[in-house]
C-alpha cells in the first residue's frame, strides 16, 4: 500500500469522523431553534417575555380562594406563584388542617397553563375525585382538594 | 430549580428520522475505523468486515428500534454519539489486539452487546422514571453494598493496587460502576424530597446557609460511606468522582452557590490530607510532577503515553500504523493516548466534543424536564460523564494527576461499558418524557365539573 494512499485514507477517516460531529452538532441546532412551533399554539400562546409584560388577559385566575375546611373564606392572590401549599411556616397558603402534610402541593404557572403538583405529601392531593401523582393542569373553578380543605382558581 | 416553570417556548418534534441519519454516520466512524485499521496494518479489508459491520448494525437498528417504540420523544443525539464512541473503542481495541496477539476486543464486543441489551431492557422496562423514586433509600443501600463487596475476602480481587473488583464464576466485575448510577439516584430522589429544607431552613454563617443536621445528615453520611469505602479500596479516581457528583447536584438542588465554595474547602483539605496520610497518592503527586524516570529504567507509562500523543502530532500516525501498544494499559486507561497517536489532535478533539456532547445533551434534559427528580438525575448523569472524562483525560494529557477511571465507551472493561449503556438508556427515557408536548387541557369551560386528571405520557 503506497504511501499515498495511506494518506488518503487516514484523511478520509478523520473527515468522517468530523463530518459525524458536525452533523450531530447541526441536528442539535435546528433542535434547538428551528423546532415548529405548532402553529395554533404559537398563536394560542403568547410569548413567556410578553405575556409577563401585558396585564393578564380577561378569564385568567387571579387567586385561589379556599372553599371548605378550616380557612375557609380565605383568598390568596396568585401573583406571588409559584405558591406553596401547607402547614409549614414558609407555605404560601398556610392550611390549619391536620391532614396536610408540611409541605403538601404547589400551585405553579406554565405560560398561561396553571398546574398543580403535590410535593410528595402524605395524604395527596386530589384533583376532583382522583389523587394526582404528576403536575397536572387546572382550570377556573377546577376543585382541589388538600386534606379537609378545597380550594379553587378564581378570577 | 423553577419547579413546573421551565417548559420551552416551543414544542419538540420526534427525532426519528433525524437519529437514523445520525447513527448510519455512527456506523460509517465505527466500521470505517476497523476498516482503516486492516488497510494501515495489513494493507488489506479484513476478511470478516461484512459480519463485524453486520453485527453492530444489528445492535444500532435494535436500539433505534427500542427508542422509537418505546420513547419516541427521547434525544435524537445521544444514541448516535455513544454508538461511534464504542465503534471507534472497538476498532482501537482491536489495532492493539493485532499488536499482541490478545483477544480484548472480542470481549469488549460481547459487552457490548450486554450493554445494548440493558439499554433496551431500561427502555422497555421502566416506562417512567419517577418510578425509581421510590427506591431511594433501597438504591442507596445497594450502591453502599455493592461498594463493599470488593473487600469481602474471597470475593474481591486486588489488581492493580485498586482493590475495586469482585470475580465471580470467571468474571471480574467492577461494582463501583454500577454504584455511580443508584448513587445518583439515591442523591436525586432525596434532595428532590428535601431541597426546600436544604436551602431555606438553617443558620447563615460566613456568607453560606448551612442547613440543619437533621436534613444534610442521611445524604452525608451515605457519602461519607461510599469515600471511606473507596479511600480503603485506594481507588481514588472513584472517590473524586463520587465528591465532584455529590457537591454539583446539592448545588443544582439548592441554587446555592455557597456549596461550590464548601465543597472546594472540602476538596482541598480532603486532598491535603491523602497527600499526607497515603503513600499511594504521593507517588502519583510525584509521577504527575517530574514523571521522567531517572534511574535507567524505560519510560514510565505517563511519559510513553505523552510520547505517543506527541508523535501523533496534528493529524496522527493514521490508524493502525503507530505504536500505541508500547504504552502500558493503551487498551483501557490510556486508550485516550492511543487514539491521540494514530488520530493525532485531530481526532482527539472530535472524540473530546462528542463527549461534550452528551454532556450538553444531559444537561439540556435537565433544563426541559419538568419534574425535580428527572432534573437532578439527568443533570447528575451529565455530572457523572464530565467528571469522568475530566479525569482520565485529565489524568492521560498530564493535566492533573493520574488516577484510574475509564473512558466512558472507549475502554476496554465490562462493567464500565454495561453501566454506561444503562445510563444512556436512563438519560433517554427522561429525555422522552421531558420532551413530550405538555398535556393540554381544553380551554372550553363547559365541563368543570368533569375534572380530568392530564397524564404527561
Amino acid at each position: 500500500m503506497s504511501e499515498l494512499t495511506l494518506m488518503l485514507i487516514r484523511f478520509g477517516y478523520l473527515a468522517v469522523l468530523w463530518i459525524f460531529v458536525l452533523s450531530a452538532i447541526s441536528v442539535i441546532r435546528s433542535d434547538m431553534f428551528g423546532a415548529r412551533v405548532a402553529r395554533q399554539e404559537a398563536d394560542k400562546r403568547p410569548k413567556r417575555g410578553k405575556a409577563k409584560a401585558t396585564r393578564p388577559r380577561r378569564g385568567d385566575p387571579t387567586n385561589v380562594s379556599i372553599l371548605e375546611g378550616a380557612n375557609r373564606g380565605e383568598i390568596i392572590s396568585l401573583e406571588q406563584a409559584p405558591l406553596l401549599i401547607g402547614r409549614g411556616t414558609d407555605a404560601a397558603i398556610r392550611l390549619d388542617d391536620d391532614y396536610v402534610s408540611t409541605r403538601h402541593a404547589r400551585i405553579a404557572r406554565s405560560d398561561t397553563q396553571w398546574y398543580v403538583e403535590d410535593l410528595g405529601s402524605t395524604n395527596g392531593t386530589y384533583v376532583g375525585t382522583s389523587r394526582i401523582t404528576q403536575p397536572t393542569a387546572i382550570s377556573l373553578g377546577t376543585q382541589i382538594r388538600i386534606g379537609k380543605t378545597i380550594l379553587e382558581l378564581r378570577k | 430549580m423553577s419547579g413546573t416553570g421551565a417548559f420551552m417556548g416551543f414544542v419538540h418534534r420526534r427525532r426519528g428520522g433525524a437519529e437514523l441519519f445520525l447513527l448510519v454516520l455512527a456506523l460509517a466512524v465505527g466500521v470505517g475505523a476497523y476498516i482503516a485499521v486492516g488497510l494501515g496494518r495489513d494493507g488489506t479489508v479484513p476478511a470478516n468486515t461484512v459480519a463485524y459491520a453486520a453485527w453492530l448494525a444489528g445492535l444500532v437498528i435494535a436500539a433505534h428500534v427500542a427508542i422509537r417504540l418505546s420513547a419516541p420523544y427521547a434525544d435524537p443525539v445521544l444514541l448516535p454519539v455513544v454508538s461511534a464512541l464504542n465503534g471507534l473503542g472497538l476498532a482501537m481495541i482491536h489495532r492493539i489486539d493485532l499488536a499482541q496477539g490478545s483477544s480484548l476486543a472480542t470481549s469488549q464486543l460481547t459487552w457490548t452487546t450486554l450493554g445494548v441489551a440493558l439499554f433496551i431492557a431500561v427502555l422497555v422496562l421502566l416506562r417512567d422514571h419517577r418510578r425509581l423514586q421510590a427506591f431511594t433509600y433501597t438504591s442507596g443501600l445497594a450502591a453502599v453494598v455493592l461498594l463493599l463487596l470488593p473487600l469481602v475476602p474471597g470475593l474481591g480481587k486486588n489488581i492493580n493496587g485498586a482493590r475495586i473488583w469482585i470475580h465471580l464464576f470467571g468474571f471480574s466485575f467492577q461494582p463501583g460502576e454500577v454504584a455511580k448510577v443508584l448513587l445518583v439516584i439515591a442523591f436525586a430522589g432525596y434532595l428532590v424530597v428535601h431541597r426546600d429544607a436544604l436551602a431555606l431552613a438553617g443558620r447563615r454563617l460566613l456568607f453560606i446557609d448551612f442547613p440543619r443536621g437533621r436534613d444534610l445528615g442521611p445524604i452525608l453520611g451515605m457519602w461519607l460511606i461510599s469515600l471511606g469505602v473507596l479511600v480503603f479500596q485506594n481507588d481514588l479516581g472513584t472517590s473524586l468522582l463520587y465528591f465532584g457528583l455529590f457537591v454539583v447536584m446539592l448545588y443544582v438542588a439548592t441554587e446555592r452557590p455557597g456549596w461550590l465554595v464548601v465543597g472546594g474547602g472540602l476538596f482541598a483539605a480532603g486532598a491535603v490530607f491523602g497527600y499526607l496520610a497515603l503513600g499511594h497518592v504521593q507517588t502519583r503527586v510525584a509521577d504527575w510532577i517530574d514523571p521522567f524516570p531517572h534511574n535507567g529504567e524505560g519510560p514510565s507509562q505517563l511519559v510513553s503515553g505523552l510520547y505517543g500523543m506527541g508523535w501523533g502530532g496534528l493529524t496522527g500516525r493514521g490508524l493502525g500504523q503507530g505504536s500505541p501498544y508500547l504504552t502500558p494499559l493503551s487498551w483501557s486507561d490510556f486508550i485516550f493516548s492511543s487514539i491521540g497517536e494514530e488520530l493525532g489532535l485531530t481526532g482527539a478533539m472530535a472524540v473530546i466534543i462528542l463527549y461534550g456532547l452528551i454532556v450538553e445533551r444531559s444537561l439540556r434534559t435537565a433544563l426541559v424536564c419538568r419534574d425535580g427528580f428527572g432534573k437532578l438525575v439527568a443533570a447528575g448523569l451529565g455530572v457523572v460523564f464530565a467528571l469522568q472524562v475530566f479525569v482520565v483525560i485529565g489524568g492521560v494529557t498530564r493535566l492533573i494527576p493520574l488516577t484510574g477511571l475509564t473512558t466512558p465507551f472507549l475502554s476496554h472493561g465490562g462493567s464500565s461499558l454495561v453501566a454506561n449503556w444503562a445510563i444512556i438508556g436512563l438519560l433517554l427515557r427522561i429525555s422522552d418524557h421531558a420532551r413530550r408536548p405538555p398535556p393540554e387541557l381544553l380551554p372550553g369551560d363547559g365541563d368543570v365539573d368533569k375534572t380530568q386528571v392530564v397524564s404527561l405520557r
